[in-house]
């Protein structure tokens, strides 16, 4: 095989390993935390696309506007914990039904405002050859933005107060309250973490997919499947599990057809957890 | 104490991952039931637990809409109260929900074309009262909601937008023998006598591409298409029409209807560098593919032609670079130029508002429909479902959007133009060519519904 079709099919892989990355780190995040599942994680990513779109129109540069679509999620994501989620730590089912619920609101909330279409952004990027290949550079930047985003929720987990005691209240929670941490208020920034995260991947991908109401749905559920595969580390779960998972769809794509692919996906996410139950990182502490 | 607390951790991480795979797998199911387009077998399969569970949710989502235009009412015909009292009838559509792409264009056209029909005096003197249901893109809705529309004592339905749908509620309107008419493209080959088409069907807009798409590029075609009926036999015609005006497939993708990443499937185009991409890619998801197909820069060097592209108004919700330059054909264009077209995009904006972001091809079936049935009724002048089936079935025609539009007899599917056009950087097509009455060859083959009305199935290539 040629040297450019191997960099070709290097190159897509990474890029489909760094777009499970993004969609699901941030959802690794609060679904760390004590029982929240949040089945609105999709929506949070279609409403980082929608900010970095409505900023981007409102004459913002592209990567302004996605920075601030990120903070917007992620403050949207606070607002949400203290209207809703707090009340509903360790009570898995109603999270479950109180998130999707939020789902659909969002949804239909965001249809009313935008429309079931609305003008997309375009690629704020060329792309580059490879011999008789090309390619996009802003797959690079997907790249970029996916170990940045790895890069920060390390840091920030392992390497400050605040995730110390994130750490603390998700493992422990009443044994860091007697310590005197404020889990509630610790959990709320963690929420609005992993919201932001979220966004962000929303607005990484925004001129990548078509920027429409219902988007969420398309990552939601390989989110959970790459988290859960991943297992309860923050870090290294959605992190080896987007390589995994990624490779195997990625290299069944190629070998057989894209049905095969996705079929793959699925079977492998089975067998892991057949075999490894808490997912892939699941025989070590959370960290 | 810290054994034993390692102990309650550890049981307490295996319950959440168990109750993780329990939510992987609603999610799934979830995302399964919304995005996806199956075959009709899934359909027969939900409609028993329709029935045991949610035949009442559609009643919720009821909005029942008299849309009476008083002024225009001829006040002076003498007639019996039942004369007078308004026609109902009844339309299923997915106005919320991922399908909402194409379904809030038909819900707007079907009460568009309720309010035009009332204005000018209605259906034999008397008014359209329309109940409508919104199927949520939710296959269970749909039953629930067919079976709704039986009891509700309608004169016709105008419903469904996936295959799959259809398929689903066409048995419930034939057993009730409730005039049914499928306002949607799709992949062709319905004939029953109880069922009329307004959508155009792959051989259609295929006898007109394919052609023009080897003349005007080459002959190697690289064909990507939806995992389900639709892209399945839609690719079976491209395969067929290439090889008829000597052109040649060079590759061939499926994609279930939830992939939206098509980096591997750009990079095997590349390889086999055929001369356009037929794209027979459907819904929200599948929008990614030219997004990144032109972040990729390939739609520089080989552009692509489709057959569905513009349905979701995928043109709108793509950036201009993204779209520009994609070949299509459709019977309808907002764009098209004539003075029926100007009349009926006047009037949408004056109902729907003016930044309305496009007048679907979609919307217009459902124009169609809605005339064809009402202009048979007033000809037949009886609601009689026989009587009305017999004029429909004698050959009607009317003037629509597109130009003149005309139901072929005996297998229920329209005669009608397919234009050409390219996408442009604002949003919308540019139209530069019209074949006038293409007729749905495959379907009159194999169907005839004035010789042999009890026929009732859906033929394929």
């Amino acid at each position: 095989m040629a040297f450019d079709r191997l960099f070709n099919l290097g190159f897509d892989l990474v890029t489909s390993i760094s777009v499970l990355a993004l969609v699901s780190v941030g959802l690794a995040i609060t679904f760390g935390m004590r029982g929240i599942i949040n089945l609105a994680h999709g929506e949070f990513i279609m409403l980082g696309a929608f900010a970095t779109l409505t900023g981007v129109r409102n004459g913002l540069n592209t990567w302004v506007a996605m920075l601030a679509a990120a903070v917007a999620v992620g403050v949207f994501g606070i607002i949400v914990e203290r209207l809703l989620i707090r009340w509903l730590y360790a009570r898995l089912a109603d999270t479950m039904l109180a998130t999707w619920g939020l789902s659909l609101v969002m949804v239909q909330v965001i249809e009313n405002i935008y429309g079931s279409v609305t003008e997309g952004i375009a690629v704020p990027v060329g792309d580059f050859s490879v011999g008789n290949y090309s390619m996009s550079t802003y797959n690079v930047v997907l790249m970029g933005a996916a170990v940045a985003c790895v890069l920060v929720t390390y840091a920030v987990m392992r390497h400050t107060r605040y995730g110390l005691h994130a750490r603390a209240s998700v493992q422990s929670p009443s044994m860091a309250e007697s310590l005197g941490v404020n889990t509630s208020r610790i959990n709320m920034w963690t929420f609005g973490f992993g919201a932001s995260l979220a966004g962000a991947a929303g607005a990484v991908l925004a001129p990548l997919v078509g920027v429409i109401p219902t988007m969420g749905q398309t990552f939601v559920a390989r989110s959970f499947m790459t988290v859960i595969v991943g297992g309860p580390a923050f870090v290294a779960g959605p992190v080896s599990a987007s390589g995994l998972l990624g490779f195997i769809e990625n290299v069944s794509t190629n070998l057989f057809t894209p049905v095969i692919g996705q079929a793959m996906l699925l079977i492998a996410a089975i067998v892991i957890l057949r075999f490894l139950p808490q997912g892939l990182t699941g025989q070590r502490s959370l960290r | 104490m810290s054994a034993n607390q390692s102990m309650t951790g550890r049981r307490a991480r295996s319950r959440l991952s168990r109750l993780a795979v329990a939510i992987v797998a609603v999610a799934l199911t979830v995302a399964a039931c919304t995005s996806s387009d199956d075959d009709a077998e899934p359909a027969a399969e939900t409609a028993a637990a329709a029935d045991a569970g949610t035949a009442d949710t559609a009643a919720e989502a009821t909005e029942t809409t008299a849309a009476v235009a008083a002024d225009d009412t001829p006040a002076d015909e003498p007639a019996a109260p039942a004369d007078t009292e308004p026609i109902r009838v009844g339309s299923l559509l997915d106005e919320t929900g991922p399908l909402n792409i194409y379904g809030t264009p038909m819900a707007d056209a079907t009460r568009l074309a309720i309010a035009d029909i009332n204005a000018k005096g209605g259906v034999l003197g008397r008014q359209l009262e329309l109940v409508a249901l919104d199927s949520k893109s939710d296959q269970n809705e749909y039953i629930a909601g067919a079976d709704r529309l039986v009891s509700e004592d309608l004169a016709v339905v105008h419903a469904g937008i996936t295959s799959a749908s259809r398929e689903a509620i066409r048995p419930i309107f034939d057993e009730a023998e409730l005039l049914y008419f499928y306002n949607v493209l799709y992949e062709g080959g319905v004939c029953d006598r109880n069922t009329f088409v307004t959508g155009v069907v792959p051989t259609q807009q295929l006898q007109v591409l394919i052609p023009w798409a080897i003349e005007n590029m080459g002959p190697r075609l690289y064909v990507l298409a939806a995992d389900y009926n639709y892209g399945q036999i839609s690719a079976d015609w491209v395969r067929e029409y290439a090889a008829v005006n000597g052109g040649e497939i060079v590759g061939e993708d499926f994609f279930p209807l939830d992939v939206a990443e098509f980096g591997t499937t750009i990079s095997e185009v590349q390889e086999a560098s055929p001369d356009a991409v037929v794209s027979l890619l459907v819904g929200g998801a599948h929008m990614s593919f030219y997004s990144q197909y032109n972040a990729a820069g390939v739609n520089a060097d080989i552009p692509i032609v489709s057959t569905t592209f513009g349905l979701g108004s995928e043109q709108v919700a793509l950036d201009a670079a993204s779209s520009e330059g994609i070949v299509v054909a459709y019977p309808y264009f907002e764009e098209l130029d004539t003075a029926v077209n100007a009349e009926f995009v006047a009037a949408w904006h004056g109902e729907f508002g003016s930044d309305y972001p496009y007048v679907t091809d979609l919307a217009v079936y459902v124009w169609e429909g809605w005339h064809l049935w009402a202009d048979a009724v007033n000809a037949a002048g009886t609601l009689d479902r026989d009587a009305v089936i017999a004029q429909l079935e004698s050959g009607v025609s009317f003037v629509s959007p597109k130009g003149e539009v005309s139901l072929d007899g005996g297998s229920h599917h329209l005669v009608q133009p397919v234009s050409l056009a390219r996408a442009n950087a604002d949003n919308g097509f540019d139209v530069f060519e019209t074949f006038d009455n293409i007729p749905p060859s495959f379907e009159q083959d194999v169907c005839d519904l004035i010789a042999s009305p009890d026929t009732n199935e859906q033929f394929t290539p």
